[in-house]
């Protein structure tokens, strides 16, 4: 078990997602920089789907109540081991009793912590991604243990890796979204020229902007979005949707993320600046 | 029944979206449940692919690989003219209890006021539609539902309540819903339905699916609250009616 001693800002579990229920209105979930949940578990030779945690802004305190490995990857939050810094994409051995814990956040704004075969929390619906009320929390709390497989014995074949540094990119991909046909020359220049900032309303459901270009009147039926589907709404605000978003909505679908520009923005937090590129 | 012009593009790297025309008619609806039906069954195998319907369109999502589009496009066109013998299964009339006591309905008698109606009769008409399910989404088990009578047409609250409870049983403009759990919300509150219409311990999670229909029916509070006690130790029976027998 690892004992959350403190949780953090906002600390949840995540795999690579919840398929097969959004005609139920069940958001895919899963984890929001899906670069960096890649890299963590493959140092530790990790199956793809196994669950590790993303910590959110300002990470928890644990600890390990049996051995095994660990691997950290996305923002650089200063992690400390017994007080010792440890750095990212490099595996660790863990003995029982060990305590990690997070300082300052110094880049990117979610952390990964990856361990070895996975957290065993409960498998709802076909993952183990919170996300309330599929999971019965949306967040984890003091005092919670989450279950894992101890391991001792794992001699990795890499140990440490270098990853693609993406956490002060601020040009994100974009392709056409649904309704892209129907936007003004002037809302396009203003789309691809304006730089953009991420506004406070940001969370796992979507990432709201703060400068906002001319609004959409455009009337359309309920119909699906997608993680990284970009809304316009009719006074003009963007809202980028994540992997918590809705399933279905009714503001034109204007842009849609390439699956890397959801990553970067993943790393993002309020005030942070992002341009987009088609 | 009879096809329909449809446009298909690309929605990012993984989805392709199929529309119909920009109506919301229940003929519409039935041709794209038919096409999904017939690509689920033939083409765009489940798990690997996923089947979002909604109002006029349908979006293909796939789970793993990057779609090719260029690919799929003559395919897609060349299915939706192959679907004509698929057929319909399983829709059913889901019976919901409500209970619209004004504990529950906080909006109700204001509501009615709005519409100039007694609340007796907004009561009557809420429960004598059948609504169909054009669409689940918003939130988990959040239906929107077409066919409230012009009658009960009323705009939604000035300002939106930060906490609407679960199970709330809402109108606005052309809509009416439940609120599946807990959320923010800015419909008039007219009642509470007693079952719940989301719950992850199933394994089909939410009971109604795309294109089958409601009505409402009244439950006293006593009806009501001996439906979640029933609920809670999982014998309370949902009514339903086959529509494609």
């Amino acid at each position: 078990m690892l004992k959350i001693l403190k949780p953090g800002f906002f600390t949840t579990v995540q795999d690579c997602g919840r398929f097969g229920y959004r005609d139920k209105g069940v958001p895919v979930a899963g984890v929001m920089d899906s670069y960096a949940g890649s890299r963590v578990n493959a140092l530790l030779e990790n199956e793809e789907s196994a669950a590790v945690m993303e910590i959110t802004m300002t990470g928890p305190t644990l600890e390990f109540q049996a051995e095994t490995f660990i691997v950290l990857g996305g923002a650089e939050m200063t992690a400390m081991l017994n007080n010792s810094p440890i750095p990212n994409y490099k595996v660790i051995k863990i003995k029982k009793g060990d305590v990690l814990s997070y300082g300052r956040l110094e880049r990117g704004f979610r952390s990964y912590l990856a361990i070895k075969d996975g957290f065993k929390t409960a498998s709802i619906l076909g993952s183990r991604s919170f996300y309330f009320p599929v999971t019965k929390n949306s967040c984890i709390k003091s005092l919670d243990s989450l279950p894992y497989t101890p391991a001792g014995d794992f001699t990795p074949k890499i140990s440490e890796m270098k990853v693609d540094d993406m956490l002060d990119e601020e040009s994100l991909k974009v392709y056409r979204g649904p309704e892209f046909d129907e936007l003004t020359d002037k809302q396009l220049e203003e789309l691809f020229t304006k730089e953009f900032s991420v506004a406070k309303e940001n969370n796992r459901m979507a990432y709201q902007l703060n400068e906002t270009i001319d609004g959409s009147n455009l009337s359309m039926l309920t119909s699906a979005t997608l993680p990284g589907t970009i809304q316009l709404t009719p006074s003009g605000k963007l809202i980028v949707l994540m992997k918590d978003g809705q399933s279905t909505g009714g503001y034109p679908r204007i842009l849609q993320l390439a699956e890397k520009a959801i990553d970067i923005l993943s790393q993002k937090k309020s005030g942070d600046s992002i341009r987009f590129s088609l | 029944m009879k096809n329909y012009t449809i446009s298909i593009r690309q929605f990012g790297l993984h989805a392709i979206l199929v529309e119909w025309p920009k109506i919301v008619e229940e003929d519409i609806l039935l041709d794209i449940l038919k096409f999904s039906r017939y690509l689920k069954e033939n083409h765009l195998l489940e798990p690997e692919w996923e089947f979002i319907p909604a109002y006029n369109s349908l979006t293909l999502v796939s789970k793993g690989s990057v779609v090719n589009f260029n690919e799929l496009l003559p395919k897609l066109k060349k299915w939706y003219n192959n679907k004509k013998e698929t057929v319909i299964q399983n829709r059913h009339l889901w019976k919901l209890p409500v209970c619209y006591d004004e504990e529950f309905g906080v909006d109700l008698i204001e509501t009615a006021n709005k519409l100039q109606i007694s609340v007796d009769k907004l009561i009557t008409l809420h429960t004598s539609s059948v609504y169909t399910v054009y669409g689940i989404g918003f939130l988990p088990g959040f239906m929107y539902l077409g066919g409230v009578p012009s009658e009960l047409e009323v705009p939604r609250r000035a300002t939106p309540r930060p906490r609407v409870p679960k199970g709330a049983v809402a109108i606005a403009g052309k809509q009416t819903g439940i609120y599946p759990q807990e959320s923010p919300g800015g419909w008039n509150i007219i009642g509470s339905c007693s079952v719940p219409m989301f719950d992850s311990k199933n394994d089909d999670p939410c009971f109604v699916k795309v294109g089958d229909k409601i009505q409402f029916y009244a439950i006293s509070k006593g009806e009501y609250q001996l439906h979640l006690i029933e609920n809670e130790v999982g014998i309370y029976q949902i009514e339903k009616l086959e529509l494609d027998a």
